[in-house]
């Protein structure tokens, strides 16, 4: 059986388009998450053409399918938690139309995030959503997780800035939604389908919404002695009004990590660093950076450094995109947590962080989008320790719940996936999860695509099915 | 199954107390969509009464629809059965404002006009300057989906609703989203409800963001002589640097119409047959002359023999402007309650295309035309019956369908026509050609309201 599906799939796609070694599938066993999940093959479609053959045959043989883009996500939303085909959009890689007037973009999903900027840069337009891992992701896989970044601060997240879909259902059939008009008239299924983690279609074309870039960007790095200090400084910042493009916070933990490999010029000594963005004409960015500087001086910020060029400004974004790589310089194994609380929340909710970590043995990390409440606290483990492995995902819990109780939620921009559907229930009632489930049936009656996702399996909390990995680094956004 | 008349007044008082079950007829008729008259109107205090409203409709089989100030209603096609109007005033709290993460939740029956006025004390806002602004409700607003000038910077609601609370055709009471700004968890459903006129369910709670007020705003006022001169200013501000708040194109017509529906006195002045673009502009002083400079530049590069006017307005006159404006709709309606209006999405480079399009099938049918167009690429088209000639629905009835058909199949938009006269809607489907994506609609319907019960007929497709 097995044999002729993959036989049938290299009949179609040719055998390049195929892998089913086991040498060859090790990487696909990975994301950015700490799950693992075997496929029995990975496919290469060119086409929406092709998706759909795949479909089809995946239907034939009754075989799972689990869209993928570049594999850097955080909460195994691409990993064939029940096997099945991986397909890869890596292939299905252009871009089809740029309109610049109209200010829209048509790619396939296997577009390369940041390639879709530079291609619209000449005209002074950028694909807003920036997640760190931008130079890699792909744009379908932005869609599928709703993916964040530093700049989705000011700029919104992926959802706001997608306008139409060419989907593949389970059933084989292609369907356009949206497109570059606005308002399309009846339910806004692009809202639905952007950030349904590959669980309702196959997204086979995306027509995006270019933003204008900026003509003045002030980058600003405050620099403080203690994190309360850092924490208030931000609460003040929304509070008064000002809206920065980007507001992140690194905690000394991280920025000494960071320091030691990136050479950003954080400073090894301090508590906290608050790396500041503030954009627009140059005469409301100069008067948001003079106003950003104020409230830092006023909540004992020791300095605040404004970089002055792009050179500068460069190295303190790669000080912050490349966090996640130099904290796995520190340790192989790491867990790295994607809760939002309110914003006026973030004093004590990074004390009570402290506290629970220290409670457990942990010293935890935090380098984060503060601006938005998005925390992505880091706890280091030894994954050779099953018992310190354990600890370690109950107090990532413990934080999530504690978020929670704050008014916020479980993840802001990783996704549900594998290894957050166990927490679904401390948010939504059952009520909820069975209208969602719902509509996942709905489009996936059968849980072809994207099977054991998002939806708690009714397993209880208790049971952790998440396993370490060897070695793994990709950066959060 | 006992008939609705007997069963309902009793079951309905014992859910939300006998003061707020409606059921005399004379009472009625203020519910009324389309000409049909419920059997009843209740409106619930909470939403465990709306949940088990909504459960007894199921049992009973009655068909439901949601309603806030029902300044809206007339927006659908006309529903198929009609039973129970569900008047959501009464769930009219703000059940948490924290102005320092600017977000807010408030239950749906709340007015925008009060909530503005709560937000305000806290220097902030809602960017949701809507047609019938001092009454209509934030349920009401979403569900219909009407839209706001103030688009062009801050988006709909779909980019600022954070979450929602509601009650499907099964009589749960589920919600999706959360209330702080950033959220992933779970499939965003509550997106489905955003112009959804009350096919899935009852809105009873809405999480929204909040934006803090600029320090200062300004109106560009310009005023040109052709269409095309007020297209290319447009085209000019889209593709520049400014980040306006709103920008606006209003045909003669429309400043017309606008000029009358103000008292005192009129708000476009002294060019009668112009073509006149408002920009909404926002910041601080410097920011704002620098808008004033470069949109001046613009105006007259655009096309320099069409520019007659330009003016920028800092003062108080510009929020009547803004309030005009967002009211077209109203405004239309009471010069003319036979027009027919249209939204038109449309990119703005074929806007001329629409302006001219529309005008030729005005023309062939004796019609006046109504045209505003919001620069980001929506706009309002409305056709109405020639003053002297006001039985001339025959006309305005083929002229709706030419419009859509045209719509479809030349100028590659979409096009609804949220206001028309009752008796078109017998010929006239009002949401446009037929959707590429409608077999997904039916099922989002079907696992939201599996019996039907809400607003039966009434939505694209006769959902």
């Amino acid at each position: 059986m097995e044999h002729s599906l993959l036989r049938s799939l290299e009949h179609l796609l040719g055998r390049d388009a195929v892998l089913s070694r086991p040498e060859d599938l090790l990487l696909y066993e990975y994301d950015g998450s700490v799950e693992v999940a075997r496929p029995h093959c990975v496919v290469f479609p060119q086409s929406t053409a092709h998706a759909v053959k795949i479909v089809e045959l995946a239907n034939r043989f009754k075989t799972p399918i689990v869209g993928r883009g570049a594999g850097t996500g955080l909460s195994g939303g691409a990993l064939a938690r029940q096997g099945g085909i991986i397909v890869s959009f890596a292939r299905m890689n252009r871009i089809l139309d740029i309109d610049v007037e109209n200010q829209r973009a048509v790619v396939q999903p296997g577009v390369v995030n940041s390639d879709l900027s530079a291609a619209v840069a000449h005209a002074g337009l950028h694909f807003a959503p920036d997640p760190s891992s931008q130079k890699a992701c792909t744009i379908g896989g932005n869609v599928s997780e709703n993916a964040g970044g530093p700049h989705t601060l000011a700029y919104g997240v992926t959802t706001n800035h997608i306008l139409g879909l060419e989907l593949v259902l389970p059933t084989g059939e292609v369907i356009r939604t949206g497109g570059k008009t606005l308002d399309p008239p009846g339910y806004d299924l692009c809202g639905l389908l952007v950030g349904s983690e590959g669980t309702l279609a196959l997204v086979t074309e995306i027509t995006v919404r270019l933003t204008r870039l900026p003509e003045a960007v002030k980058t600003l790095l405050a620099i403080y002695d203690r994190v309360d200090d850092a924490t208030e400084t931000v609460v003040e910042i929304t509070a008064r009004g000002i809206t920065p493009a980007a507001c992140e916070m690194l905690d000394g933990w991280t920025l000494r990590a960071v320091e030691a490999w990136v050479h950003a010029g954080f400073p090894l000594d301090s508590a906290a660093v608050l790396l500041i963005e503030v954009d627009g004409l140059r005469e409301s960015a100069e008067e948001q950076a003079v106003a950003v500087t104020e409230v830092c001086r006023q909540h004992g910020a020791r300095e605040v450094r404004v970089a002055r060029d792009e050179k500068e400004r460069e190295l303190l974004w790669k000080g912050r995109k490349n966090a996640f790589g130099a904290v796995g310089r520190l340790s192989p194994t790491y867990y790295v947590q994607d809760g939002v609380i309110p914003r006026t929340k973030l004093p004590q909710t990074l004390r009570e962080i402290d506290r629970i970590g220290k409670a457990n043995g942990f010293e935890i990390g935090n380098i984060f989008h503060a601006g938005d409440g998005n925390l992505h606290p880091i706890i280091l483990f030894d994954a050779r320790d099953e018992k310190q492995f354990q600890r370690a995902v109950s107090t990532a819990d413990q934080i999530i719940k504690f978020c929670i109780e704050m008014g916020g939620t479980i993840t802001g921009e990783h996704g549900v996936g594998m290894e957050k559907d166990r927490l679904m229930p401390l948010l939504f009632s059952e009520a909820d999860l069975a209208l969602m489930r719902g509509v996942r049936d709905a489009f996936n009656p059968d849980a072809l695509l994207n099977p054991a996702k998002i939806f708690p399996t009714g397993k209880g909390c208790g049971e952790v099915r998440i396993r370490p990995l060897v070695q793994q680094g990709a950066a959060p956004a | 199954m006992s008939s609705p008349a007997n069963v309902m007044p009793s079951r309905l008082a014992d859910i939300v107390g006998a003061t707020n079950a409606v059921t005399d007829p004379r009472h009625l008729e203020a519910y009324e969509v389309d000409g049909k008259r419920p059997t009843a109107a209740v409106r619930p205090g909470t939403a465990n009464e709306v949940a088990e409203l909504v459960k007894l409709a199921v049992a009973e089989n009655l068909a439901v629809i949601p309603c806030g100030a029902r300044t809206k209603l007339g927006i659908g096609m006309t529903p198929s059965r009609y039973d129970l109007a569900i008047d959501m005033t009464r769930l009219d709290r703000v059940i948490s404002y924290d102005p320092g993460d600017l977000t807010l939740s408030v239950e749906s029956g709340i007015s925008v006009s009060k909530l503005a006025a709560a937000l305000a004390e806290h220097n902030q806002f809602l960017p949701l300057e809507v047609p019938f602004y001092d009454r209509a409700t934030i349920g009401g607003a979403l569900s219909s989906g009407v839209d706001s000038p103030l688009r062009q910077l801050y988006g709909t609601p779909r980019d600022f609703v954070l979450g929602m609370e509601f009650v499907t055709g099964e009589g749960a009471l589920a919600k999706s989203g959360g209330r702080v700004v950033k959220n992933v968890s779970g499939y965003d459903l509550h997106k489905l409800f955003l112009g959804a006129i009350g096919s899935l369910g009852v809105i009873t709670r809405v999480n929204l963001r909040t934006f803090p007020l600029p320090q200062r705003s300004a109106t560009v006022l310009a005023a040109f002589r052709w269409a095309n001169g007020a297209f290319e200013f447009n085209r000019a501000i889209q593709k520049s640097l400014l980040r306006p708040q709103a920008v606006e194109i209003l045909s003669p017509a429309a400043s017309a119409i606008l000029n009358a529906s103000q008292r005192g006195k009129p708000i476009f002045a002294g060019h009668d047959s112009a073509w006149w673009v408002a920009v909404g502009v926002a910041g601080n002083d410097s920011v704002i002359a620098r808008c004033e400079r470069e949109l001046s530049a613009m105006a007259q590069i655009a096309d320099r023999d069409s520019l007659e006017s330009f003016e920028l307005l800092k003062n108080d006159s510009q929020s009547r402007i803004w309030s005009a404006i967002c009211e077209l709709p109203a405004a239309i309606l009471r010069a003319s309650p036979q027009a027919a209006i249209f939204r038109v999405s449309c990119l703005p480079k074929n806007f001329a295309g629409l302006c001219e399009g529309s005008d030729g099938i005005a023309n062939k049918f004796s019609l006046r035309i109504v045209q505003a167009f919001r620069g980001i690429g929506v706009a309002c088209v409305a056709l109405l019956p020639a003053e002297e000639n006001l039985g001339a629905m025959p006309q305005l009835k083929q002229a709706c369908a030419a419009m859509l058909d045209t719509s479809a199949n030349w100028w590659k938009t979409s096009a609804t026509i949220p206001w028309c006269p009752l008796e078109f809607k017998r010929e006239i489907n009002i949401w446009g050609a037929g959707r590429p994506d409608f077999s997904l609609m039916q099922k989002v319907k079907q696992a939201f309201d599996p019996r039907g019960i809400f607003a039966p007929g009434r939505f694209v497709g006769g959902l």
